[in-house]
């Protein structure tokens, strides 16, 4: 496609390369883009990403498996467009999208981009595993399936295949049940959210995966959604209602931090520990999401909240993100930046690098090990945490 | 025709002459206050002009309505003596030209809210306040062929006024609009007292932004929480222009469950953001302006204040930072009115 | 096989470098009008080792060596102009010492702005350092080596002046360290010791800083900007000199633009002010709008605009955007202040007849000896014609910065074109002497500052 059919063909330009986006808001490094700062070469910044897309679309250089996989290690973090100084930078990412889709359309992405979508099309998610094995983390919890509930909880591909993931999907499962909400469960009808293939520039599956999940929901009468990934949410949030699937949406987060000012969960018990948490972007810089995860943290007896320099709005992404927590385009180094995260959790000296997304959870967890930190840290998820406190097993 | 319709007759038959001898800046005595504003009147310098610092106050002041404020500006252009460095008037001048090509025109058939050169303030006026409501002057690239001109009372020149109002009018009218919303205080005076004053057609009802808040708040009754803070109010020198609907302030208060702390400098007493005083040519302007600033903030710290509620987007930038560094919050009242209703106002932490 | 590509994957390992199609083509663009050219490879060093050694290597296999730090010269000053290797420093990042007693940083070649910035905010809040203007992603080093200034030039004059020592990797890959540094001291002081002169303003065509030990200063608890207005050009230069005769000030800059229309035709200057106190600070507003400017104000030809607390620091620019075209260059010079009337006059003249709306700023170095007068020509990157403009207008400038009587500042190939042929001809032939001495291969940066 020329560059004058490129949807974002008058506005890719524009592009100076000033490279406000390396930084995070508080201006303390110049490699807060994970890919920039994994590899460090202009390429992988976001405004390298863009020049060369533009390139690629005026014919002046080739695609290649390299071009493909600098688009690609974009983990959509969305810290470029909070730190862009210029007007087009809400459409940053659309503009990355965009060039993904067509790259898509010619059937030229990286060789595990292509599994990522393939196993999604075939078993609703990105591992390839059966779909009739979705469910499995449910088994012993007792949970129900939905049948018109007042929540629909809603897992995610993560949370249901990935083993360390579905401890939280199971701990968040038990949570809900102590307090009393009304909710069920997809199970094996759950199928993915597409807010990664939406990401990767697979429209036309997205759309498929979107419009297939809201006609499932309505069909079962779902109103509220409570999801465990932000990503899910993100997506339930703020792309379904495109399609006219407009449903009252909350990460667990937001509910559980109703549910401890309603007095319907007992944090009773005291962990006596120093924690650090990790913004995670679908909740943070896409969706202003901050205070509730911390806000919970707050109330668990004996817990010293601690923070990492870079926070918040300037909280550097664990890499998950774009597909990258199976696609992986940016590991292998000490500059990976779930090992970069994991080193500045420990800096502060806490005991637990507390995290609020499956995705954050798995690529922060494998980074403790690689980086040999397991004696001195571990990663939770807030809903494993919550579940201590009210002393569950 | 375009002119200012003032009255000699009711000055010379005026009672008090409140308008310079209740002047906050200038101390004057009734007989001096009779003689000078008949010299101005006359088209004769005199102190005045020069020692105005346009705090608008006399237009509220002037027990027969016969605008002696919008008279000294005029006089203050005819004589070349304006209370602003030449400089600044340029730059407010230049300030007002649109160079981002014409706006664009959804006719509404009924009432809109205009927030004039204040597009960028769109965050103020969220929630279900404002539900329904349609907006017009909401690209901050086109606002200025919404701008209600009269900032140049500040700068002697109320020809730029009449030169560039009508068509500005006319740009609103487009929208078709029945009733405009003024977000800024200082259109409302605009079309509720300037366009009269000198002849302006107004085809249009103007709705003060304050009598809008309250009639909707009244709407939401049930959801009002009161939200039991000290406040103290910031009123703008485009307030004088329309005393008619100040009582609305407290009103809300009233409503809302704010207690409005007993302070010296409110009502006719109100003491101007000195934001056009601290750039005036007269020597000792900066630091009159500083000393106006201190006392206001003082007063309402004494007062006991915890939030200053603000009117106008320039006290804001004016006072605003200071108001935070003496330990009380800066708010709109907008955004006030969205805390009792449960909701949470962007920027409030 | 690639010799030099295994030779170079070798010294920083294979992730670090690239011959790749992609790199070469994002590495052989400055961010302004000069044109493209592509390097051979892409090299990020992480020591000084790495560049000795590649330093080596290429006067070895006679291959360009270009470095690189933020490339926010605008000038083309590390675009590959004959191929080669381009070094992108910017992965030597660590800030290696603060010394507070002393007040001065020692920091790695690749430190930005930003960085630096950010951490004496955060561990030193009582030290700052002069601040240019750029994007935050410039570096200390490169904006040194270029004798830039920051938001400190009134007091302290150009960041070259602020300099205590260097660490250098010679063309011919030896390293040497000037200041006191070099006799195994702290790097508290560059005087009396021979000089860092050969590698500032050489345009990297001397060797390639690895190391800066950079002046701090005292950062005062209240900082923040007053802005004054005049109408009249003429006015400019007997303000500044009246406001540097106070000593008051931080940072005093003069500017006008034709956008947005408010500043158009008027000249805003921006004084910086800071104090531990608001006695200290009254004081010195007093001093400087009362004392000083009052009679401007009084006369009505001069007006005060307010004082806003608060440095914007990192300062962002947008001045990119506004062809919506994601490109501008400007011609930076070093005038006497004297000149300010006729830089803007002309300068307006030349915009105007290249349809681009114009903007010129001056920033007052040290105590008025100079002034830093710019020129900025804004362009769209997909419009060819608003480029070739901004090229010419740009040429036009550099020749109006040498006919006033000023010298340009971070020359490109143009100007540096214009200044060798009116530069002395024994400094030229000295100049000549120095590379060949240190750089006998011609490698550094070539087609800069070619004097043979």
């Amino acid at each position: 496609m020329a560059l004058a059919d490129f949807e974002y063909g008058d506005m890719i330009h524009r592009c100076f390369r000033c490279g406000y986006c390396k930084f995070p808001v508080n201006w303390e490094d110049v490699n807060n883009c994970p890919a920039y700062g994994r590899y460090r070469l202009e390429t992988y910044s976001c405004g390298g990403r863009l020049w060369l897309t533009r390139a690629w679309l005026n014919g002046e250089i080739d695609w290649s498996e390299h071009l493909s996989d600098i688009l690609y290690s974009c983990t959509a973090c969305k810290n470029c467009e909070v730190k862009c100084p210029l007007r087009f930078s809400g459409d940053i990412l659309n503009m990355i999208v965009a060039a993904k889709s067509e790259m898509v359309e010619k059937g030229k992405i990286p060789v595990a981009a292509k599994r990522f979508l393939e196993n999604i099309q075939k078993q609703g998610n990105p591992y390839g595993t059966s779909r009739m094995k979705r469910g499995e983390w449910m088994n012993g919890t007792g949970i129900d399936p939905y049948q018109g509930q007042e929540f629909l909880y809603y897992v995610g591909c993560v949370g249901s295949y990935d083993t360390r993931a579905q401890e939280a999907s199971r701990a968040l499962g038990k949570v809900l049940q102590k307090a009393g909400v009304s909710f069920g469960v997809l199970g094996n009808e759950e199928n993915c959210d597409g807010n990664e293939v939406k990401g990767l520039g697979e429209k036309t599956l997205f759309e498929m995966l979107a419009g297939g999940n809201i006609a499932h929901f309505k069909e079962l009468g779902v109103h509220k959604i409570v999801t465990l990934s932000p990503h899910s949410y993100n997506a339930m949030k703020n792309d379904y209602p495109k399609y006219n699937g407009n449903f009252d949406v909350g990460h667990y987060t937001q509910l559980l931090q109703n549910l401890i000012s309603q007095r319907k969960l007992n944090i009773s018990r005291s962990l006596n520990v120093k924690i650090t948490f990790h913004d995670p972007c679908f909740l943070g810089r896409w969706n202003n999401g901050y205070e509730a995860p911390r806000a919970i943290l707050r109330t668990i007896p004996g817990v010293k909240l601690m923070e990492m320099e870079k926070n918040r709005e300037s909280a550097l992404c664990c890499g998950g993100g774009g597909g990258n927590f199976y696609i992986d385009l940016l590991g292998g180094s000490k500059s990976t930046p779930a090992r970069r995260r994991v080193r500045e959790a420990k800096e502060t000296g806490a005991d637990v690098l507390a995290v609020a997304c499956p995705q954050c959870l798995t690529m922060l967890q494998d980074a403790v090990k690689v980086e040999e930190l397991e004696d001195q840290l571990v990663v939770k998820d807030i809903s494993e945490m919550v579940a201590e406190a009210c002393e569950m097993e | 025709m375009v002119e200012l319709r003032f009255n000699d007759a009711a000055c010379l038959g005026c009672p008090t002459q409140a308008c310079l001898t209740k002047c906050q800046y200038m101390d004057i005595d009734r007989e001096t206050a009779r003689k000078e504003i008949l010299k101005i009147a006359r088209g004769e310098d005199s102190f005045v002009l020069h020692q105005c610092v346009t705090c608008y106050a006399c237009e509220e002041y002037c027990p027969v309505h016969n605008h002696p404020f919008y008279l000294i500006v005029e006089k203050q252009e005819e004589l070349n003596v304006p209370p602003l460095p030449r400089p600044l008037i340029r730059r407010g001048i230049n300030i007002g030209i649109p160079f981002r090509g014409e706006p664009d025109i959804k006719e509404i058939n009924g009432p809109a809210l205009n927030m004039g050169v204040f597009s960028d303030l769109m965050y103020l006026i969220q929630g279900k306040l404002f539900e329904g409501l349609p907006v017009i002057s909401t690209d901050p690239r086109k606002m200025f062929h919404y701008f209600c001109q009269l900032m140049y009372l500040h700068f002697a020149r109320s020809s730029v006024i009449k030169e560039r109002l009508p068509g500005v009018i006319k740009t609103i009218a487009k929208h078709r609009v029945t009733e405009v919303v003024c977000f800024h205080d200082e259109c409302y005076g605009t079309f509720s007292s300037y366009c009269p004053a000198v002849n302006i057609d107004v085809p249009f009802k103007p709705v003060h932004l304050f009598e809008y808040l309250y009639n909707r708040l009244n709407d939401l009754k049930e959801e009002i929480k009161p939200v039991k803070l000290k406040v103290a109010y910031q009123r703008p020198c485009s307030s004088r222009l329309s005393p008619e609907k100040h009582h609305f302030v407290q009103d809300i208060f009233d409503l809302i469950g704010a207690e409005s702390v007993q302070r010296n400098y409110v009502e006719e007493n109100a003491l101007c953001c000195g934001g056009t005083i601290q750039g005036q040519k007269k020597e000792g302007s900066r630091k009159l302006a500083a000393d106006l600033q201190k006392r206001n903030i003082e007063d309402m710290k004494n007062a006991g204040a915890e939030v200053c509620v603000f009117n106008c987007p320039a006290c804001y930038q004016t006072l605003g930072q200071m108001v935070a560094r003496n330990g009380m919050r800066p708010i709109f009242m907008s955004d006030l009115c969205r805390l009792a209703i449960g909701e949470k106002p962007a920027g409030w932490r | 096989m690639d010799t030099v590509y295994e030779a170079l994957a070798g010294i920083v390992g294979e992730e670090y470098v690239s011959n790749r199609p992609e790199e070469l083509y994002i590495y052989s663009f400055d961010l302004g009008t000069t044109e493209p050219h592509r390097p051979q490879y892409v090299v990020s060093p992480r020591t000084t080792e790495d560049i000795q050694k590649i330093v080596k290597l290429a006067n070895k296999e006679n291959v360009p060596v270009v470095p690189l730090g933020g490339g926010l010269s605008l000038a083309g000053l590390a675009v590959p102009f004959q191929g080669g290797i381009v070094l992108d420093l910017k992965r030597m990042d660590s800030i290696i010492e603060v010394d507070e007693q002393a007040r001065y940083a020692v920091v790695e070649c690749g430190v930005s702005q930003g960085q630096l910035t950010s951490y004496l905010e955060r561990c030193y809040p009582r030290l700052t350092h002069s601040e240019p203007g750029a994007p935050p992603t410039a570096t200390i080093a490169g904006n040194i080596a270029i004798h830039g200034q920051g938001d400190l030039a009134q007091p302290y004059g150009f960041n070259s002046d602020m300099l205590n020592g260097l660490e250098v990797v010679l063309p011919t890959g030896e390293v040497c360290r000037f200041g006191s540094c070099s006799i195994g001291a702290s790097w508290f002081t560059q005087h009396p010791l021979p000089d860092v002169g050969l590698f500032l303003g050489w345009l990297g065509t001397t060797g390639i800083i690895t190391k800066v030990a950079l002046r701090l200063f005292p950062r005062k608890k209240i900082r923040g900007v007053g802005l004054f207005v005049v109408e009249d050009e003429e006015l400019v230069p007997e303000i500044m000199h009246k406001l540097t005769h106070l000593q008051m000030a931080e940072d005093i800059v003069a500017f006008s633009q034709a956008i947005p229309p408010l500043t158009s035709g008027l000249q805003n200057f921006t004084v910086n002010i800071a104090a531990d106190s608001e006695k200290e600070l009254e004081f010195k507003q007093e001093l400087i709008w009362d004392d000083t400017l009052g009679e401007y104000i009084r006369r009505g030809d001069g007006g005060f605009l307010g004082f806003v607390q608060g440095l914007q620091r990192p300062q962002v620019s947008t001045t990119s955007d506004w062809r919506k075209g994601g490109g501008f260059e400007y011609v930076g010079s070093i005038m006497p202040v004297a000149k300010y009337p006729e830089c803007y006059r002309r300068g307006r003249k030349i915009s105007e007849n290249h349809g681009i709306p114009y903007t010129v700023l001056g920033r007052c170095i040290g105590a008025a000896h100079a002034m830093m007068f710019s020129w900025t020509y804004a362009f769209n990157r997909a419009d060819a014609d608003s480029i070739q403009h901004a090229r010419e207008a740009l040429h036009e400038t550099d020749g109006l910065v040498l006919e006033l009587g000023g010298t340009i500042w971070k020359p490109g190939l143009y100007g540096q074109k214009l200044l060798k042929e009116r530069l002395d001809p024994n400094t030229l032939e000295l100049m000549g002497k120095i590379k060949q001495l240190l750089d006998p291969n011609g490698i550094m940066n070539p087609g800069n500052w070619e004097v043979g």
